[in-house]
């Protein structure tokens, strides 16, 4: 690979060891409110690998949920205005030219990728979005949605792996995908039945895989705001069947299926009074630890289920170093 | 500051209606305009406000400060031949010839009440409040709308994130017109929202300033009472003529 190729995905490992890669961020809501841990975990992770995620000087929500109607495409404004401002940041020389967008929560992965490739299939649907937002500049459809994890793979297993000061060693890590990351298939970033994505990742720090067929299964989505004992009883599922096949905690790249699978251990503890609660946590939280990044990357205290005991139990972390951030 | 006697004339002269004893002999261009359908001639180079006044209107409402301050003057017009209904404030906006107008004098719009030392310093306060902000579609209406220009949907999103410093410097001129309230399809009332996200970051977020925090302990030391008695004690006369004599603190 030739080294001025820098716009290649595969060449931001070299690069990392020169000069820091710049890639167009796109947070969303919940990464600036609830789900601080993703987003600070998934900052820092990207500096060390030598990877500089500069947010969208100026964004909006993403959309949340994309229209699939024909006729609605108010729904489709927000999600296309975004794309504009990945063209505007590059003609203010923020961006180095670069046109892929990275996105952190799969929610807005899902929604902004999905939009993209509608206005893609149908330029009159491009047009009409355009001639709605006449004081902005046209979207030329040239920008690349990405999740982080498609950043993290093309790096490889070795470049992450070369980073880790703390392997997670005798670590049991069920990966877990949901939804939005892998359906539809035309815009999943993996096998929507079988992923494996994250399997390289968790392994290159040191984690003992734990593979289960469950990693798929929906989390109950924003049935959670409707029905949360019916969201529980989901999650149930999923956390005993990680549980049993050996996991002591589980990962995830979504806010709402971390909220779901963490959060509403509350509810299934209460129906379910002899289940043992399991940490879920963000991969970036993982990727932070083994790369000994320090509690204020890997902010452990927004878990609802604390992390901290069990890896502290595995040796991985001291208990004392990071017991508190009150101090 | 030099010569400021004649000031309260100045300020009073300003406020009044500028199209009294108007001698229309002395004017040159005129234009057509539409009062709620009704059509008018008055001089081309006259306010949306002055206008009306013109055409014969007592406003007893839909004005205010005459000065693109206060916020009650919005008014919704059309340009002819156009087919976009856009608004303006009618104290801060020349007629053009075959413009369509109304004005909208008060917005009944929802404003929450809170008590801002009890409340959460995170997004959590919108959505409690106004939980209709999550439903902002990024149309950019409200931005169009705005007589201040006004990024208003930017200061919705900031809403959204939590942030109430950014919140706080996009609104910062919100005059609470309202006219961004009437057109959102997604109901929200921005202004209130905006006046709830800066009230928080009044609170919680700005730094507090060293002379302010200074001031208030004179205030309280009574260092102002004397001279605060004598103002209250002094005739209408005496104050007009401190008020002209009166030099302007500097904000550092
Ligand atoms: S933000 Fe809304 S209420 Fe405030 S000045 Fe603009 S249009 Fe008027
Ligand atoms: S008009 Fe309403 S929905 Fe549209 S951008 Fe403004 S706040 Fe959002
Ligand atoms: S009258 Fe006050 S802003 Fe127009």
């Amino acid at each position: 690979m030739t080294s001025e190729n820098t716009n290649s995905p595969r060449a931001v490992g070299e690069a990392s060891r020169s000069k820091k890669t710049r890639l167009p961020y796109y947070p969303g809501c919940t990464l600036k409110t609830t789900a601080k841990n993703l987003e600070d975990s998934a900052l820092a992770t990207a500096e060390a690998l030598g990877i500089e995620l500069v947010e969208l000087p100026r964004w909006n929500c993403c959309g949340v949920v994309t229209s699939l109607t024909d006729d609605d495409l108010m729904h489709h404004v927000a999600p296309i205005r975004n794309l504009i401002r990945v063209q505007e940041m590059n003609a203010a020389g923020l961006a180095d030219g670069e046109t892929r967008l990275v996105t952190l929560c799969s929610m807005c992965f899902n929604t902004l990728k999905r939009s993209n490739a509608r206005v893609r299939e149908r330029p009159e649907d491009l047009t009409s979005l355009n001639d709605f937002m006449y004081l902005e500049e046209d979207y030329d459809g040239s920008v690349e949605v990405v999740h982080f994890l498609e950043i993290l793979a093309d790096l490889g297993a070795e470049e992450i792996g070369r980073r880790v000061k703390t392997p997670l060693t005798g670590l049991g890590v069920a990966p877990y995908y949901g939804c939005t990351l892998l359906r539809p298939k035309e815009i999943g970033i993996d096998d929507p039945e079988r992923p494996t994505i994250q399997n390289d990742i968790l392994q290159a720090l040191g984690a003992e895989l734990i593979d289960n067929p469950y990693k798929t299964v929906c989390c109950g989505s924003y049935q959670t705001v409707q029905d949360k004992h019916a969201v529980a009883e989901l999650a149930h599922g999923i956390l005993t069947h990680a549980r049993a096949a050996g996991a002591d905690v589980l990962t995830t790249f979504c806010p709402l299926c971390a909220f779901n699978l963490d959060n509403r251990q509350r509810e299934i503890v209460e129906r379910h009074p002899d289940f043992e609660t399991i940490p879920v946590l963000y991969a970036t939280q993982l990727m932070a630890l083994a790369f000994g990044l320090g509690p204020e990357s890997c902010r452990f205290d927004l878990n609802f289920v604390d992390p901290r005991p069990m890896l502290s139990s595995k040796g991985i972390m001291k208990e004392e170093a990071w017991a508190t951030r009150q101090a | 500051m030099g010569n400021q006697t004649g000031m309260m004339e100045r300020i009073s002269e300003s406020t009044r209606s500028l199209t009294t004893g108007v001698d229309t002999k002395d004017v040159e261009h005129w234009v057509m305009i539409y009062i709620m359908g009704r059509g008018y001639r008055v001089p081309a180079d006259l306010t949306i406000m002055t206008a009306m006044e013109f055409a014969g209107y007592r406003l007893i409402r839909s004005c205010g400060c005459r000065q693109g301050f206060c916020g009650a003057c919005a008014t919704i017009f059309r340009r002819e031949g156009e087919y976009k209904l856009e608004s303006a404030l009618a104290c801060q906006t020349r007629v053009e010839d075959g413009m369509s107008l109304v004005q909208i004098p008060f917005s009944p719009a929802d404003a929450a009440s809170y008590d801002i030392a009890s409340e959460a310093y995170a997004y959590s306060v919108f959505s409690k409040h106004y939980p209709e902000v999550a439903r902002c579609v990024s149309c950019n209406t409200c931005t169009k709308a705005c007589p201040q220009d006004l990024e208003v949907m930017d200061y919705v999103q900031s809403a959204i994130k939590g942030d109430f410093g950014g919140l706080t410097e996009q609104s910062f001129d919100c005059i609470q017109c309202g006219l961004c309230a009437i057109r959102c399809p997604a109901e929200i009332v921005q202004y209130n929202v905006a006046q709830l996200g800066r009230r928080m970051y009044g609170r919680y977020g700005s730094p507090e300033p060293a002379h302010l925090k200074a001031r208030i302990a004179e205030i309280e030391e009574g260092k102002f009472d004397e001279a605060l008695d004598r103002l209250a004690g002094a005739s209408t006369e005496e104050l007009e003529k401190l008020y002209a004599a009166s030099e302007r603190e500097s904000d550092g």
